[in-house]
């Protein structure tokens, strides 16, 4: 066996990873991969890439397709090969690379593989141990398998929309990217299962991930409650459930002036009892309004105007601080730059700070967990293109005349 | 050949200490794929004594709100959670109860919990007690900030966890607060994550033959979810601001109002052959060649009236028509559907999506399946959540080796049961 010094940089070096990916839900896997020590080999488009080079946020707002952000965080540690996979030299290309290949990642629209003569029944005829991972919107089946989504459309259609936001209003979808992510770690797990399978099967498979049933897998209580009785889960606003104070409530600004605004996570009897002294309010539990945290939540605008001033008095620290000592679920309202000053993800070591010729050196969010014999390995995305001669050169043993000819062609 | 497939798990053993939801859905996936997953309860921790019909009608999980003579076996959300695991019980405060899971460790492959940091060591369980019982052993702990630093006593929930990752920082109504998600969304997240750091660290002991600690924080899972946006602040130097379901290169997009009570459709245009397919799949109404609609740019600028626009278009519509109509004309759009609706969607249920389990006590229930799909060694439904304390002839008496009589003497003395106990 070997032993954890011989594996390199990280539990998956033996691995080699063809990343087909664009935007968002491939390209999360590829990089979790590619963060345990795989060699993930990103394959973009000749001359424009991936689109998420287009997308941003970019450095002083203007366009560059090797700084935008989403790219950036999305390809750390890859390297950048170039291929028109739509003609047949870069199709062929590609099959002489995936005899060398254990995954191969693809997010394309259903069909588009097999049009250009790359399907799973092709691929694993030229290496039956091959995984191949497709991450589509709805799957590779079904009557909406061709039907287009984006962030929201995902969100309505897999059932996780219809209870954010405010009973009176209409639903809320998020900004970002969940259902991509979402999906990025069905595969990512998906593709380790089959790797698993292989050592003892010896042959690979097919993994079919659809991001509308990820997204349908994350809300079991809204589909718990209409198997056991009928009941249809509702918006309850910015609370949660049946139960209050669960919810984000605003407080004394701090003292640079941010508005203050604390979460509360209060559902159990117990802990709402304590917070009420706390507040020194403790006559509110003989309010039959507020008897407890299920009464409370029926009552919760009273409820909250009657808290309002003590909250008002207080910043936000001193909330969490004050509940946390009573071991009374509080937190902090964090918008994305106030996470890069958190003191517990300092002290975790969460950022990472990344280097790259084009955007600099910036933090970027690491995986949430440690591995005590395997730690992640953080390296900057590719440029676009950037190890086109070195893969081809050293993985399918082309010379210059070759690659000259491939460039020329437009090919790669 | 896939029918019969053993599952790509076959022959892992996990220890389930884990609760509620986020350590729950890691082990349901793992035990979907062919895990032997022994969920490991206190009956201290497994709830209240007592469910009243009224109780259970506010609460809507128990079969047609009847809690029944045994109300924790017919929960239908710990059915969920517990499909293709077995359970046991054991009071892990008594020196017994640790002594017998300490003898498990030493026979399987995976320990995973999330409880606070505290609760472990409380009990005198650690990595370390726990590699020198079983060095190949996995141990997964995912508290919500971490087992150390400043904020690992945080008592914490998937609840705020949300507001304090940023992922509530991008959902909101247009200029508002931060809004949480209605599903507890870093809980599963957070599952997902332990499922891949488990699998990674199976695959790497296949070849070192050496387990490890596995330290997950919640927190960062959902930090990890919105990265691109915390990079996106420090190139930019911009905080996203909260826009609803607007976007910022695509409009109109937003969820629109439908006939019927609380129907919605969610529309995405973006590009101007998008716009342009839009106009046309609605019939070319007179305002959509509004030259304030004309670009994309002019589109984003007059957003309020454009929505009012496509309101008006979609009020008296079905919202499946609606979608139907715009798909088939290349345009994103989607039902806002509700639980009814996502159970009964066409798509889902003929791609087989939704898995029935048959339950001793609660009847058949339709649970999600498993998103993981897998050609040759596919997931499966082995069998449904089992009872409480169902597993001990199996596991204290066929793994452990435990007589009946040592069995019925545990029961006796309370290290084990049937019955959860009053919580204090």
């Amino acid at each position: 066996m070997a032993t954890v010094s011989e594996l390199g940089n990280g539990a998956l070096a033996e691995l080699t990873v063809l990343d087909l990916s664009h935007y968002v839900a491939g390209a999360y896997c590829g990089k979790l991969l590619a963060a345990f020590g795989a060699e993930v080999i990103k394959i973009e488009a000749p001359g424009v890439g991936d689109g998420a080079r287009q997308v941003g946020p970019f450095p002083d707002r203007s366009p560059d397709p090797e700084a935008s952000a989403l790219y950036l965080y999305l390809n750390t540690g890859k390297k950048g090969l170039t291929l028109d996979l739509a003609s047949e030299g870069g199709a062929a290309i590609l099959k002489e690379l995936v005899t060398q290949a254990d995954v191969l990642i693809e997010n394309f629209a259903p069909g588009i593989m097999e049009s250009m003569g790359l399907d799973y029944a092709t691929l694993s005829a030229i290496n039956p141990r091959l995984v191949m991972a497709s991450i589509s919107n709805f799957g590779q089946s079904g009557p909406y398998r061709d039907y287009r989504a984006d962030t929201m459309v995902e969100m309505a259609l897999s059932g996780q929309m219809y209870v954010n936001g405010d009973p009176e209003r209409e639903p809320l979808s998020s900004t970002g990217y969940q259902p991509s992510y979402q999906s990025a770690l069905y595969a990512y797990s998906g593709i380790m299962a089959a790797l698993i399978a292989r050592d003892r099967d010896d042959r690979g498979q097919y993994l079919d991930v659809s991001i509308q049933e990820a997204m349908a897998s994350e809300h079991q209580f809204t589909l718990n409650g209409f198997t056991a009785s009928g009941k249809i889960r509702m918006r309850s606003g910015n609370r949660y459930g049946s139960v209050h104070p669960t919810t984000i409530l605003p407080c004394k600004a701090d003292d640079n002036g941010k508005p203050g605004l604390v979460s509360l996570g209060i559902s159990d009897p117990t802990q709402y009892v304590l917070f009420l002294q706390l507040l020194d309010m403790s006559e509110l539990l003989d309010d039959p309004r507020f008897a407890n945290p299920q009464m409370c939540a029926v009552n919760y605008r009273d409820f909250d105007a009657l808290i309002s001033s003590w909250f008002m008095d207080h910043t936000a620290e001193e909330i969490v601080n004050a509940l946390q000592d009573n071991r009374i679920p509080a937190a902090f309202v964090n918008e994305v730059s106030d996470v890069l000053d958190d003191p517990q993800y300092e002290f975790r070591g969460f950022w990472k700070e990344i280097d790259h010729p084009v955007a600099g050196s910036h933090r970027y969010a690491g995986l949430p967990y440690h591995l005590t014999e395997a730690p992640p390995v953080y390296e900057r995305a590719n440029l676009l293109g950037e190890h086109t001669d070195e893969v081809l050169r050293e993985k399918l043993g082309y010379d210059s005349d070759r690659l000259g000819q491939l460039r020329e062609g437009g090919v790669i | 050949m896939a029918a019969t497939a053993k599952g790509p798990l076959d022959g892992v053993r996990v220890l389930d200490l884990s609760r509620v939801w986020a350590g729950p859905h890691c082990t349901r996936i793992l035990a979907d794929l062919g895990a032997e997953v022994i969920h490991i309860s206190g009956r201290r921790l497994v709830g209240r004594r007592e469910v009243t019909r009224e109780t259970a009608k506010v609460l809507g999980t128990y079969p047609d709100n009847d809690p029944g003579e045994r109300h924790w076996n017919r929960n239908v959300l710990n059915n969920d959670m517990g499909r293709n695991k077995l359970d046991i019980t054991l009071e892990l405060n008594t020196e017994r109860g640790v002594e017998l899971f300490k003898r498990l460790v030493k026979i399987s492959d995976i320990v995973i919990e999330n409880y606070s940091p505290r609760v472990m060591p409380n009990l005198g369980i650690n990595y370390s007690v726990l590699k020198a019982i079983n060095p190949a052993i996995i141990y997964c702990s995912m508290p919500g900030y971490g087992p150390e630093g400043p904020f690992h006593h945080f008592v914490s929930y998937g609840t705020t966890i949300d507001p304090h990752s940023g992922l509530a920082s991008r959902m909101g109504y247009p200029g508002e607060e931060p809004h949480m998600s209605g599903n507890a969304y870093p809980d599963p997240a957070s599952g997902m994550f332990a499922t891949g750091a488990i699998m990674t660290a199976l695959f790497s002991r296949y070849r070192t033959g050496k387990g490890q600690h596995i330290s997950l924080a919640q927190a960062e899972s959902g930090t990890a979810l919105t990265g691109e946006a915390s990079l996106g602040y420090q190139l930019s130097g911009e905080v996203p601001p909260r826009i609803g379901n607007g976007h910022v290169r695509k409009a109109p997009h937003g969820a629109y109002p439908c006939k019927g009570d609380d129907k919605w459709v969610a529309i995405s245009v973006g590009t101007e052959a998008q716009w342009t397919n839009f106009r046309d799949a609605i019939g070319e109404p007179g305002w959509a060649v509004d030259e304030r609609y004309l670009t994309l740019e002019g589109r984003l600028q007059h957003q309020p009236e454009l929505d009012g626009h496509v309101a008006d278009w979609t009020r008296s519509r079905d919202a499946y028509d609606a979608m139907r109509l715009l798909q088939d004309a290349g345009i994103a759009a989607g039902v806002v559907v509700n639980a009814d609706e996502l159970m009964n969607d066409e798509h889902l249920n003929q791609r087989r999506f939704f898995w029935k389990f048959d339950h001793p006590e609660a009847g058949v229930q339709t649970h999600a399946g498993q998103p993981i799909r897998l050609s040759e060694t596919p997931a499966r439904h082995y069998r449904s959540a089992p009872t409480l304390g169902q597993h001990h002839p199996y596991v204290l008496g066929e793994l452990l080796g435990l007589s009946d009589d040592e069995i019925t003497d545990l029961e006796e003395t309370g290290i084990i049961g049937y019955t959860p106990l009053v919580r204090e």
